[in-house]
């Protein structure tokens, strides 16, 4: 019967501890505030409150003479939170270079079926057919804001360990420039239309060897010139821009792969849309850039924040049953203390709280010093992977203080489960065996 | 072996922190156990069994076709024992755009992968129909596929005739023996011919050329002769060892292995403190007994020894017990992973390395408890100073 109720007990905790678990994490950093107000609330008001901060202050000035095994805790922590936040932080830092590259204004057209720009053909006929279409913004001169372009894949040499990757040669039309108004000249000059000339994105130069201003780079046996470079904070960075029709010709090639156009206000999109499906000719699909980014980005970071939380998660798990280690050993070491206070009136719910009250202090510390360390080591990393459309696209880590957030909460709910076992059992003590104890 | 019960008693001591250690020492090798799987199978492909194989792509960009007429040419150099080629396709499943390798293949291709194990009358089935294509057993098993079955593949590059519908019949499943190359049956490849006849762009190009020498000495020189077969063309070619060509290619999407040993270096830190902490608690509080152990006569080394053996019998078993959940969920990861992981276990390599690994870490945490222990003075010791 002793036994039944005894499992019962624990099982009442378990479940306890799942809802309150299930409940921190829908909790938005507002709910946290709240909740933390409450509790300061009830510490100082209520006399069990203020039972608990004496019995608290007792515990934490005693902190220093464990600091070795309140270290495992802490550090613990830190592990898990830093990990955690460096893969979120990679994920932000992929989605921010990929997304901007994008916008509402612009549209993209590729072949039906094509997801990518390498994986489409628009074939001359086609991109003159296109400029004509309505939906498509024109300019002083009336003509259709459009840029046909091809995107040629080349193998460079790694600045970094000097192996070959491949980065991307994007040849675009006059318009190009003025489609894309965020991208901004650095140094040199725009390549001249008719000329083998290059214009590098600042990720790319840093990226591979040999893109200095000035320097040549032989493509497809003929000498090519970087005459310039430029910046826009997004996927455009990595790549190197030329003239498509010079291109083209490098590269015998006799079509484009996609036509990137300004669309004429928020009905653009669908008139051109529209014009597309109406020509039996054009069996191309148009979004808009940003749409076309987006996608692109998805499937990475989606991918990055779901190992980040589950190797995070493994790793909580790990802190944990560290954290209750720490926290038995603390409650063991201070039975003789425990129960003298017990002996002199004090309730059982204040020792609960004031040893919840230690772990979770100790928690947030390692909390905030795990995501310091992310931040430390990987806030403007930059590192590149290949993207959807074959070639290396460079982002940086991106350890925004949006994930401080999760970090804490993760370190919190490990101190709260961490704590609550050893807590309750130092209030379960049997006055006179913890008396008894050494 | 003759006190292994006094180390198992002295475990026994503090049961709930004999557990609690343990499990976390599990959860770090349950870590390690499936992101070394994951970084061996990321890397498998330049371990490839047949060395003497190497592929010939553009020099230009892996995108870049090579011309049909250079098959003939390379068949004519000293030490070329066998050559075919492919031509990638990069199809996808109508209805599900989710990534799996197709490619069309010229004759004598499945010649030169004999690990690619199939039936004869499969083969046979493969040979003879022009539409017809083979995939690999994994790829199968999350399709469902069977042979006979008429694959709905929908072309992303090459139209035909304006349209991307590639309808192809099911004339045989392969399989691969060996455990790391299992993602290599998540491909489907299908006739050459059908595919330059059939295609809209592409007409007598192929993706790269599979060349099979007489001898592996003979790598660096033959890759020389047919590098130099299109010297200052406009198909300039590149020739590599199958390994070289897999890793270069591997290595582009992320570094797989620096990622995974800045994880467990920080994983692996974390459990030293917390093992470590716990052994010299653990020490501690025996101390009385360690010294009435030296009085009846145990050597000061042995008492070290017992010590040392125990952290390391907490971090082994630990560490046994975190690679074998690792083993039991590497199928369900491989299945949830889209065909990027195929791994029915953890490869023996990770598994010898964990262990090395759990032995290493039970000395650095034993270590310095144990330097105590064997520095214990009795008389101290038992009068509790």
């Amino acid at each position: 019967m002793k036994r039944l109720k005894e499992f019962l007990f624990q099982l009442l905790i378990l479940i306890l501890l799942a809802l309150l678990l299930a409940g921190w994490v829908k909790l938005s950093a507002w709910g946290a505030g709240i909740v933390v107000i409450l509790l300061a609330l009830w510490l100082a008001l209520t006399r069990t409150g203020r039972q608990t901060v004496a019995i608290t202050h007792i515990g934490l000035s005693t902190l220093p003479q464990r600091l070795g095994i309140s270290s495992v805790i802490v550090i613990g922590i830190a592990g898990v939170v830093g990990v955690l936040v460096a893969m979120l932080a990679m994920s932000e830092g992929f989605k921010r270079t990929l997304e901007p590259s994008g916008s509402e204004e612009a549209g993209i057209i590729l072949r039906g079926g094509s997801r990518v720009e390498v994986n489409s053909v628009i074939t001359r006929d086609q991109a003159a057919l296109i400029s004509a279409l309505p939906g498509i913004a024109r300019d002083a001169e009336n003509r259709g804001q459009v840029s046909a372009e091809m995107s040629q894949i080349v193998t460079l040499l790694n600045q970094s360990d000097g192996l070959e990757s491949n980065a991307q040669i994007r040849g675009v039309g006059e318009q190009g420039w003025t489609i894309r108004p965020n991208i901004q000249l650095t140094a040199g000059r725009k390549f001249e239309p008719g000329k083998r000339e290059l214009v590098v994105g600042e990720a790319a130069q840093g990226q591979f060897q040999g893109l200095a201003l000035g320097s040549v780079l032989e493509l497809s046996n003929q000498d090519w010139t970087i005459v310039g470079s430029f910046k826009a904070g997004n996927a455009h960075d990595s790549e190197l821009w030329a003239d498509a029709t010079t291109l083209a010709a490098a590269y015998n090639r006799q079509s484009f792969q996609s036509v990137t156009v300004r669309l004429a206000g928020a009905e653009g999109l669908a008139q051109l849309k529209v014009a597309l499906d109406d020509d039996p000719r054009l069996k191309l699909d148009v979004e808009t850039t940003r749409n076309y980014y987006v996608k692109q980005s998805e499937g990475l970071s989606n991918l990055i924040s779901v190992l980040g939380t589950v190797i995070g998660g493994i790793m909580a798990i790990g802190a944990v049953f560290g954290a209750l280690n720490t926290m038995y050993a603390a409650v063991a070491g201070r039975a003789r203390e425990i129960g003298t206070m017990r002996a002199l009136g004090f309730k059982g719910l204040p020792v609960v709280v004031a040893v919840m009250l230690e772990t979770m202090l100790l928690a947030a510390i390692g909390g905030l010093l795990g995501a310091f360390l992310a931040w430390l080591i990987f806030n403007g990393y930059s590192v590149s992977t290949l993207s959807e459309n074959f070639s290396q696209v460079v982002f940086q880590f991106h350890v925004s203080p949006g994930l401080l957030w999760p970090g804490m909460k993760w370190a919190l709910a490990i101190g709260l489960i961490g704590g609550s076992f050893p807590a309750i059992r130092a209030a379960r003590m049997q006055i006179t065996e913890a008396l008894r104890s050494v | 072996m003759k006190y292994l019960h006094l180390v198992w008693a002295s475990l026994l001591r503090s049961k709930i922190r004999t557990v609690l250690t343990m499990l976390s020492v599990m959860t770090a090798f349950l870590l390690f156990g499936m992101l070394d799987s994951v970084r061996i199978a990321f890397n498998s492909g330049s371990e490839v069994a047949g060395a003497n194989r190497m592929v010939v792509s553009s020099r230009l960009s892996i995108t870049q076709s090579l011309p049909y007429s250079l098959l003939t040419q390379i068949e004519s150099l000293p030490n070329v024992e066998k050559v075919s080629y492919a031509s990638w396709f990069g199809g996808v499943f109508k209805d599900n755009r989710q990534f799996f390798a197709n490619f069309s293949i010229g004759p004598g291709y499945l010649d030169l992968y004999p690990e690619y194990e199939m039936s004869a009358e499969d083969r046979a089935r493969f040979e003879a129909d022009r539409t017809g294509a083979i995939v690999g057993a994994s790829l199968a098993k999350r399709y469902n596929l069977k042979v006979g079955d008429v694959i709905p593949l929908q072309a992303t590059i090459f139209p035909q005739k304006g349209s991307n519908n590639w309808p192809m019949k099911l004339a045989g499943i392969f399989e691969i023996k060996d455990e790391k190359r299992k993602a290599e049956e998540n491909q489907l490849m299908f006739h050459w011919k059908y595919f330059d006849e059939a295609n809209d762009f592409l007409k007598n190009r192929v993706g790269w050329i599979i060349v099979k020498l007489d001898s592996p000495d003979a790598a660096m020189s033959a890759s020389k002769a047919i590098d130099g077969l299109s010297e200052n063309s406009d198909h300039e070619t590149r020739t590599q060892t199958e390994q070289a060509f897999n890793q270069a290619f591997a290595k582009q999407f992320a570094d797989i292995g620096l990622i995974v040993t800045a994880i467990m270096g920080a994983v692996f830190f974390t459990l030293m403190l917390l093992t470590g902490s716990t052994m010299t608690q653990a020490v501690r509080e025996r101390i009385p007994e360690l010294a009435v152990l030296k009085t009846i006569g145990f050597s000061d080394r042995t008492v070290m020894v017992l010590v040392l053996i125990e952290s390391c019998l907490i971090v082994l078993i630990g560490c046994c017990l975190g690679m074998a959940l690792a083993s039991a969920m590497m199928p369900g990861l491989s299945a949830n992973s889209g065909g990027m992981i195929q791994l029915p276990s953890v490869p023996t390599e990770t598994w010898l390395v964990g262990i090395a690994l759990s032995l290493v870490i039970g000395v650095a945490v034993g270590l310095a408890p144990a330097l105590r222990a064997l520095r214990l003075n009795i008389v101290d010791a038992l009068a509790g100073r």
